[in-house]
């Protein structure tokens, strides 16, 4: 369906190709899930296939990429648009319209369908993705999965025999993840269509996958079996990681292959009780955080109502949840983003209100990485970022700059902001906020678009932060890093606290928010491979 | 007969404008504050009824700025006057003397009641026009207007139809950029800060047109669809001449001032070129929307209802009926009956009309 022979990608001013003499034949109907860490290429690879790359993008591109026979050099992608659909990282940029029911319509318009084949046509999708009760909603009031979902069913109505999707699942929740993998699997199994998709997040998608491509540094290897590309390839899932340390084959990629294999690693674990790393941790008193009765009003909707949380001195607390539950505001009423409607704030030792300060006195108690962390970034440098940052906060001159190099691998001081990798612009922007010192340090879903290699890094900063007595707060969707570094989970649905405990008690008795490592081994509550590792160490 | 039951669905857009523009044209040609704030009541009470739920109802906007407009006017011409001499003074402000070069120009002085009024039916009567604008706009979106473009202008639509979305995703992008500096711990308004805004705000959006532009060319965005370069050419430009023929005709008839009487035969002219393009473009071009909505009875009905005000009051206008152009005296102006009853009739399709869609929330 889709081949590549002796593919490179050259761009303008890079020292290195991106793609190096690719050579691939992905045949019709297989759900092809390409593995590789950031920068690796793996997104020029998706976006040759229906010739963004070159015709949109620059660049040169050598060899040949031929589509169900159409070659990309001969057709632009317009003209391949009833041949591949391509769906990007973030669908709330690519609407056309501003409505679900015409989103879905737009395609089959443009390639001038006649109107009762699309009227059939966007009925037929609207169902199939269960989309139905949506179809008159505005596509700005949708919850992350849903306007993921109308992305992939706005490509698919228009009928192209390849769907390529790059990272859909990083900006969601465990559950809605499922729903978007769930339609995947559905018209790749009843349909027939030809699926190439590219995610960080490879314990959600590995055992939905037919085959495994592996890039690294724009080389590509062939298709290989999944469970064998799982046993080379430097990225794997916790499931994975598990398998590998007590050495299991053929390598389980679904959490019913592994429980299968796990009796005996259940029956040696069983004498000894989980002992967490984060043990180690001194957690002073619950006065770093204080909300009372906190209620947060957005475009007329109540999005938190009568939140009562105190966070304790010292310690990594994570805040859970379906997207839109209201977890990023109540980041944002802690750091005086969101007006509050109701209730009060306490922030720090000191017990102030941010809601009564100035920025500038706010920001030495409590700071913030949002979201979309290039926000915090404006300058023309990596350089000249930290000196701007030290400067905002009254820091030492050269301060960011030491922490940047504290929590990074190694950044290039003169690269623009924007050129960096999504981890590295993560590190840049805690580095920047850090410049302040705060007490308390918040993160919204810091590990959107990081690879394993830097949500490590960022879980061991966060941990060794934690120890130097920074009370660390953090809404992710990624249960594997909750599980890696949080003492305690909140679980908020509906602007409310549903669970609020430790960690390990909380993340265990979840069904959507159990790590894998949990999931294999129940009813023992392990949660990291490295705590297996730790204790089988321990027994020999 | 059986009662009359609409499926609850949104009218075609064209008959919300038609009406809109019918009831502005009627609101252009009398300053008779009566009639103007009963078709400032006629435009709440239908869009109160009717507007579409899936939108940010945008009359209030124009409400306010219509009210802006009016206290604007009073207060200039309280300070600099309107040429207007009026009997009954209100006021003597303390004024500037000027030098004899300016003497058609003067600041404070006598404000009489007579130029106030000129000024505010005058300010009043653009208020109304603006009320009509923002009802039609709240009851059928521009962008389902846009829709009806003929099938050769369906790329321009679209990019029409993108641009309206992008400036109003800016001024998020520079909420979101402004909280992010407070972050930072710089929460100034000054000139230097709003400097350092801009940057990372065009960036994003920057990058935002790129992300878009590169999803429309992967959808088949200007794909040509069987047609030849130069018919679709030359429909296009059938098109546009007749689109500005029609704009042109639409101000001519609006604007009394500007050679009302060439405004209908240009605007005939403009419709008929519109039409013609619309047959030379759509016979080659097979594209075809999505659920266009059907016109109905209600849509001409709405349309009628509309061109009801318009015609009594343009006839009255031309006709010099008493009380449509009321003279600036401190009494209540005359009220012309049949005028009244002819804006009261364009409101008739808050009720006849279906019920716009419900939206799941």
């Amino acid at each position: 369906m889709i081949t590549f022979e002796h593919v490179s990608v050259q761009y303008a001013d890079a020292p290195a190709p991106s793609l190096h003499d690719v050579t691939l034949e992905i045949p019709e109907g297989e759900l092809v899930l390409v593995v590789g860490p950031t920068g690796s290429g793996k997104s020029t690879l998706l976006r040759t296939i229906n010739g963004l790359v070159p015709h949109f993008s620059g660049g040169t591109l050598t060899g040949r990429v031929a589509v169900d026979g159409l070659d990309t050099a001969e057709h632009r992608p317009r003209d391949l648009a009833t041949v591949v659909g391509l769906v990007e990282q973030n669908p709330s940029s690519t609407f056309v319209t501003d409505v679900v029911e015409d989103e879905v319509a737009y395609g089959m318009e443009t390639m001038g369908l006649d109107s009762t084949t699309i009227r059939r046509r966007v009925e037929e999708t609207l169902d199939l993705f269960g989309l139905t009760p949506l179809r008159a909603r505005s596509l700005r009031t949708l919850s992350g999965g849903q306007q993921q979902r109308v992305a992939i069913a706005a490509l698919f109505a228009a009928g192209p025999r390849v769907l390529v999707l790059d990272e859909p699942t990083s900006a969601l929740d465990p559950v809605a993840a499922e729903e978007v993998l769930a339609s995947l699997h559905r018209i790749v199994h009843d349909l027939g269509v030809t699926v190439v998709l590219a995610e960080h997040r490879l314990e959600r998608v590995v055992h939905h996958a037919d085959r495994v491509v592996l890039v690294e540094e724009g080389r590509v290897s062939e298709l290989l079996d999944p469970a064998e590309a799982m046993l080379r390839s430097h990225i794997y899932p916790p499931v994975v990681g598990l398998s590998r340390l007590v050495g299991w084959s053929p390598t389980p990629l679904s959490i019913r292959d592994a429980r299968r294999k796990a009796s005996s690693l259940r029956e040696a674990l069983g004498a000894s009780a989980p002992r967490p790393v984060a043990d180690l941790r001194v957690i002073g008193p619950a006065d770093a955080v204080d909300l009372t009765g906190v209620r947060v009003s957005r475009g007329g909707r109540v999005v938190l109502d009568g939140v009562d949380l105190t966070v304790a001195r010292g310690s990594v607390t994570t805040l859970m949840g379906r997207n839109g539950a209201g977890k990023s505001t109540l980041l944002g009423a802690v750091a005086a983003q969101h007006r509050l409607s109701g209730g009060r704030v306490r922030v720090g030792a000191a017990g102030i209100d941010p809601h009564g300060r100035s920025a500038r006195e706010r920001v030495r108690t409590v700071g913030l990485v949002p979201q979309q962390p290039e926000l915090l970034l404006y300058a023309e440098s990596v350089a000249a970022e930290c000196a701007a940052a030290d400067d905002d906060f009254g820091a030492p001159s050269g301060t960011a700059r030491a922490l940047l190099e504290r929590i990074s691998g190694g950044v290039d001081p003169s690269v623009h902001p924007r050129d960096l990798s999504e981890g590295q612009r993560l590190e840049l922007a805690l580095a920047v906020i850090l410049a302040g010192s705060p007490e308390v340090l918040l993160l919204d879903e810091p590990t959107r678009g990081l690879d394993y290699g830097a949500k490590k890094r960022l879980g061991e900063v966060l941990t060794g932060l934690a120890a130097q007595g920074t009370t660390v707060l953090l809404a992710t969707h990624d249960v594997e890093l909750a599980a890696e570094v949080a003492d305690r989970v909140v679980i908020l649905a509906d602007g409310e606290i549903v669970t609020d405990g430790p960690a390990r008690e909380v993340l265990a008795s979840s069904p959507a928010f159990a790590p894998q490592v949990t999931k294999v081994l129940l009813p023992q509550t392990w949660l990291t491979v490295a705590e297996v590792a730790g204790a089988l160490a321990r027994i020999a | 007969m059986a009662r009359l039951e609409l499926r609850p669905r949104l009218q075609h857009p064209a008959a919300w404008w038609l009406w809109g523009l019918g009831l502005a044209t009627a609101a252009s040609r009398t300053t008779n504050p009566v009639l103007l704030l009963l078709v400032v009541g006629v435009c709440v009470v239908v869009v109160a009824e009717r507007h579409d739920p899936a939108t940010v109802n945008p009359l209030p906007a124009f409400l306010v700025i219509g009210a802006v407009i009016v206290v604007f006017r009073i207060v200039m011409t309280a300070l600099l006057g309107n040429g207007f001499v009026g009997q009954t003074v209100v006021v003597t402000l303390p004024s500037v003397p000027l030098p004899d070069w300016a003497a058609s120009v003067r600041i404070g002085g006598t404000v009489t009641l007579e130029s106030l009024l000129y000024a505010a039916y005058d300010a009043l009567r653009l208020a109304a026009v603006l009320a009509c604008l923002g009802a039609a706009n709240a009851l059928a979106s521009p962008r389902r207007l846009l829709r009806y473009l003929p099938a050769t202008l369906y790329d321009v639509g679209t990019a029409v139809v993108v641009g309206l979305t992008f400036a109003p995703q800016l001024l998020t992008d520079a909420r979101d950029v402004r909280a992010a500096r407070t972050l930072r711990g710089r929460d100034g308004r000054g000139v230097r800060e709003m400097a350092r805004l801009t940057v990372p705000v065009l960036e994003t959006a920057f990058e935002r047109s790129l992300g878009l532009a590169a999803s429309m060319e992967s959808r088949g965005y200007g794909r040509s669809v069987r047609s030849t370069t130069t018919s679709r050419r030359a429909a296009t430009g059938l098109a546009l001449a007749g689109l500005v023929g029609v704009l042109a005709g639409l101000y001519g008839l609006l604007d009394s001032s500007a050679g009302g009487v060439l405004g209908l035969p240009v605007l005939v002219l403009g419709a008929l070129l519109a039409g013609s393009s619309l047959v030379v473009g759509a016979s080659r071009d097979p594209r075809s929307g999505h659920r266009r909505d059907r016109w109905t009875w209600t849509a001409t009905t709405t349309v009628l209802a509309g061109a009801v005000p318009a015609a009594v009051l343009v006839i009255a206008s031309a006709g010099g009926w008493p009380g449509v152009v009321p003279s600036q005296q401190a009494q209540l102006p005359e009220v012309p009956l049949l005028a009244v009853l002819a804006v009261l009739v364009s409101a008739t399709p808050a009720w006849f009309t279906p019920r716009p869609r419900e939206v799941a929330p």
